[in-house]
């Protein structure tokens, strides 16, 4: 590759699946891209902990930027996902009604998912509703299904557009936080923890600091406030019980609590939604914990007879705007990307396609680029999705390491664990690795893996 | 080469696993194949580096590596093939195993199957601890693992959950690595354990045992900072500061692939359900060791390894179908019972005990076995029956019930 420029086309502030997707799509045409995370990995902020839903937009609100998006970013991400293994599973999602209003609200929210451009819903019965799903708890009313909502896997879908954006050329630079910003008549010099960094353009996708970033541009214009949704994950021998994805219907008796497969072939129940201040509370409570069980024993009493493998807790970047804010101010070369909350996951290639539409009206050149690299081909952290590793006989007969199970509740192998230390974008630390492997993310949660794994990760360290 | 083909299948190379093992290959001239997941056999006490294996078994007071050490020269020396690195990961029939390991995928068949997958801790989340979630939080077996086998270093002031038997063993463990045990903490009102261990266990501590009292929260970003300690009759809280969180003991058996093969299983274990000849519901399916009754000590789960092997190679010469079972019950406080089943000519359970969980302390109890409202027999032991650690009574107590009778309920009285 070529000698990397002084001064950057764009700088992308943020790594997570927006700012991917966006560093991705713009390395697609003749700019230079730089991509700066603030923190020691990619997708270590809002876009790893979420609820993993590819979402058809069937509830969003109508005619709005997001509704469009997320229905885009819907069709992008699904095609994406099967070009590079990104995991997902087509599970389809019921909404359950448990009282007459949320019966009554029904034919509401099918006549939305219509105005935003999806037709496949439909209104179940209750028989029908514990066909789909006997494990339900008694008292179900109807139901609405969305055949076409599914879950995938944010971590690889983070990783995948961060690698593919690095192979287009993307200058990813970590544990590089913006301190300050000066805007140049030309260019633009961002203050960073790890010195200054130059650029024409600049791009904010940085999610739970945007609000700040937005204020260097000398704009006042919105608040982030950082969302709590805390999560239990449940034994993967819960899977069965949850075939599809189990929505509660919004109603007066507030926002409930959803049951969803997930893609690693767990069960998990939540998220709370309880907002904060402090951005980096990421803790969970014992308020939520008490909220969580209780929705949740309602909901489906028998998840309640297995056993807790994971609990976390995710900050989305809620503002006061009810809609995305994404703006292109041409006169200071800066693109704000905001107010995402909870959807970007989905949406984020189409905000990517988006922003660079933004650029061509504001003239600036994005004729893609002829000799792109091809997408990546990434591990498959699916259970049910193709064959994981330790199944491959035809690949363990190649390589052994992959037949060396490191950790057994995910059956996670060592060829697995030394294939991300040796990828474009490897781990720096357990976290990091856990997402790209699932190691360590089973019911003993370390008890026998634990020890190995961190020889594993300090022997990488000494030689780094 | 190993066959694709064994007399018998044992799931896991611990102290039951490795017992069973030795003592069928003596008793038979039959392929016994032992599958170890991790890459040494030994189970647990691998990493347990101080005293006290091997009493009940082996009569000797040994350490835990010389204790593994030691079953695993007796399997290989009986004869039997131990296999390392070698994780089953499901059924592809009645007894027939799909194995994964570096030497490739197979599927292996026997004719009978000892699972041998014993227990582990209840790691933090499964305990629904809230709060932050640093590094510095273990449970016993990943603490010994690091501080034993890989001998990293931990952290300097520790609180333990759990005054179990194995929280005593985390004392030992933390005060080798250079770390303060600061405080013990038990939800019940008692420390449990044997006065052996708990007396040597309170020399060794820098701090106080908190009974009736639970961890209600973790602090500290990167790594742990203090937690909050909850008692339970009072709701007075304290923070404790401290670097290291262990939890210990909660066991849960290791029970994945009883479970999806399907066999009954029993809720208050969460093991399979077993009769005294250590059967399960499927022909030729046998479980032994800490999946039954988590946990008792290793020299109690290796007896049952010595128990299985004559009613294994019993079944290889007969093929013996379990007759119908009588259920045994347990009433409160008693948690569980192993084995849950008496069955007709299955004889007494191993070590002619049966096992308990109690959920309150009695110093002097007594039991009563009663089927179809008759008293079947009342027991009295010398011991007491003490929360965190196996109770033993003797398996007369219900050896006498009517096989075609109604359940049976043992209860403290």
């Amino acid at each position: 590759m070529s000698a990397v420029p002084e001064t950057a086309d764009v700088v992308v502030v943020g790594g997570g699946i927006v700012g991917c997707a966006i560093a991705r799509a713009l390395a697609g045409t003749n700019l230079s891209v730089t991509l700066l995370e603030a923190r020691a990995d990619i997708g270590d902020g809002t876009s790893k902990a979420n609820t993993a839903i590819l979402h058809t937009g069937f509830d969003a609100t109508p005619e709005t930027l997001e509704s469009r998006l997320v229905a885009r970013g819907y069709e992008l991400l699904g095609e994406y996902a099967t070009q590079t293994g990104i995991p997902v599973e087509r599970t389809g999602a019921l909404l359950v009604a448990w009282t007459d209003e949320e019966v009554d609200a029904l034919p509401g929210l099918k006549d939305k998912a219509e105005r935003n451009g999806y037709h496949a819903c439909e209104i179940v019965d209750s028989a029908e509703v514990y066909r789909r799903v006997p494990n339900l708890g008694p008292g179900v009313l109807a139901g609405l299904t969305v055949p076409d909502e599914s879950i995938i896997c944010t971590w690889t879908t983070n990783l995948a557009l961060a690698t593919d954006a690095v192979a287009r050329g993307t200058r990813l630079l970590c544990d590089t936080r913006v301190t300050g910003v000066v805007v140049g008549a030309k260019h633009t010099t961002l203050h960073t923890t790890r010195g200054d960094v130059h650029c024409r353009w600049v791009i904010n996708a940085a999610g739970l600091g945007s609000d700040y970033l937005d204020a260097e541009f000398g704009n006042h214009r919105f608040t982030v406030t950082p969302r709590r949704g805390e999560l239990l994950v449940f034994d993967k021998l819960t899977r069965p019980m949850v075939p599809v994805i189990v929505l509660a219907v919004p109603s007066s008796r507030g926002k409930g609590v959803l049951v969803s497969p997930t893609i690693y072939g767990n069960v998990m129940v939540g998220p709370t939604s309880e907002n904060l201040e402090d951005r980096t509370a990421t803790g969970t409570s014992e308020e939520g914990f008490d909220f969580l069980v209780s929705k949740g024993r309602a909901l489906m009493p028998s998840l309640f007879d297995d056993e807790v493998t994971a609990t976390y807790a995710g900050l989305r970047a809620a503002t006061e705007h009810s809609d995305y804010l994404i703006d292109v101010d041409a006169t200071s070369r800066y693109v704000l990307v905001g107010s995402i909350r909870s959807t970007g996951l989905t949406s984020g290639m189409a905000i990517a396609e988006y922003v660079t539409e933004l650029f061509d009206s504001a003239d600036v050149d994005v004729t893609p680029r002829a000799d792109l690299p091809a997408p990546p081909t990434m591990p498959n952290l699916g259970e049910h999705v193709g064959l994981r590793p330790y199944q491959d006989a035809r690949r363990i007969a190649g390589d052994a390491e992959y037949g060396r199970i490191v950790c057994f509740c995910e059956r996670v192998t060592a060829g697995e664990i030394r294939d991300a230390f040796a990828s474009p974008v490897p781990p720096c630390d357990l976290d990091g690795l856990r997402r790209r492997t699932r190691v360590m993310n089973g019911r003993c949660q370390g008890f026998y893996c634990g020890a190995h794994t961190r020889a594993l990760l300090d022997a990488q360290s000494g030689r780094q | 080469m190993i066959g694709t083909h064994v007399a018998v299948a044992i799931v896991g190379g611990g102290p039951s696993g490795l017992t069973a093992a030795a003592a069928m290959a003596e008793q038979i001239d039959a392929e016994i194949l032992v599958v170890e997941r991790e890459a040494e056999t030994g189970g647990i006490p691998r990493h347990s580096d101080h005293l006290g294996y091997g009493i009940r078994d082996l009569k000797r007071f040994i350490s835990g590596p010389a204790y593994a050490k030691r079953l695993t020269n007796m399997a290989r020396d009986a004869g039997a093939t131990l296999e390392t690195e070698a994780m089953v990961t499901g059924w592809a029939g009645d007894r027939a195993l799909q194995i994964t390991s570096p030497r490739g995928v197979r599927t292996v068949t026997a004719d009978a199957v000892v699972l041998a997958t014993g227990a582990r801790e209840r790691p933090r989340p499964a305990r629904l601890v809230p709060g932050d979630r640093p590094d510095g939080v273990y449970t016993t077996g990943q603490l010994q693992n690091l501080v034993h086998v890989h001998h990293a270093k931990v952290g300097s002031r520790a609180v333990i959950v759990g005054a179990e038997l194995v929280s005593w063993s985390a004392v030992l463990t933390l005060r080798e690595s250079g770390c303060a045990t600061a405080a013990m903490v038990s939800a019940y009102p008692r420390a449990e354990a044997y006065a052996a261990f708990r007396i040597p266990g309170r020399l060794l501590m820098d701090g106080p045992v908190l009974t009736r009292s639970r961890v209600v929260e973790i602090r500290g970003k990167g790594r742990v900072r203090a937690v909050v300690v909850e008692n339970i009759d009072t709701g007075a809280r304290e923070t404790i500061d401290c670097d290291t969180v262990v939890f210990t003991g909660d066991w849960i058996p290791d029970h994945e692939l009883a479970r999806a093969g399907g066999l009954d299983m029993d809720a208050a274990t969460r093991g399979p359900l077993v009769d005294a000849s250590l059967r399960t519901s499927r022909a030729g399916v046998f479980a032994v060791g800490n999946l039954l009754h988590p946990v008792d000590t290793a020299d109690g789960a290796a007896l049952d390894g010595r128990h299985v092997a004559g009613v294994v190679c019993r079944w290889l010469r007969q093929r013996d179908e379990p007759a119908k079972a009588v259920r045994i019950r347990p009433a409160e406080p008693l948690r569980w019972v192993a084995p849950q089943l008496i069955s007709p000519g299955a004889g007494a359970a191993p070590r002619g005990d049966l096992l308990f969980w109690v959920d309150e302390f009695r110093r002097l109890p007594k039991l009563r076995a009663v089927q179809d409202g008759r008293t079947l027999a009342t027991t009295r032991t010398p011991w007491p029956a003490a929360p965190g650690r196996v109770y033993r009574a003797p398996w007369s107590l219900v050896a006498d019930a009517d096989p075609n009778g109604g359940e049976v309920t043992v209860s403290l009285v």
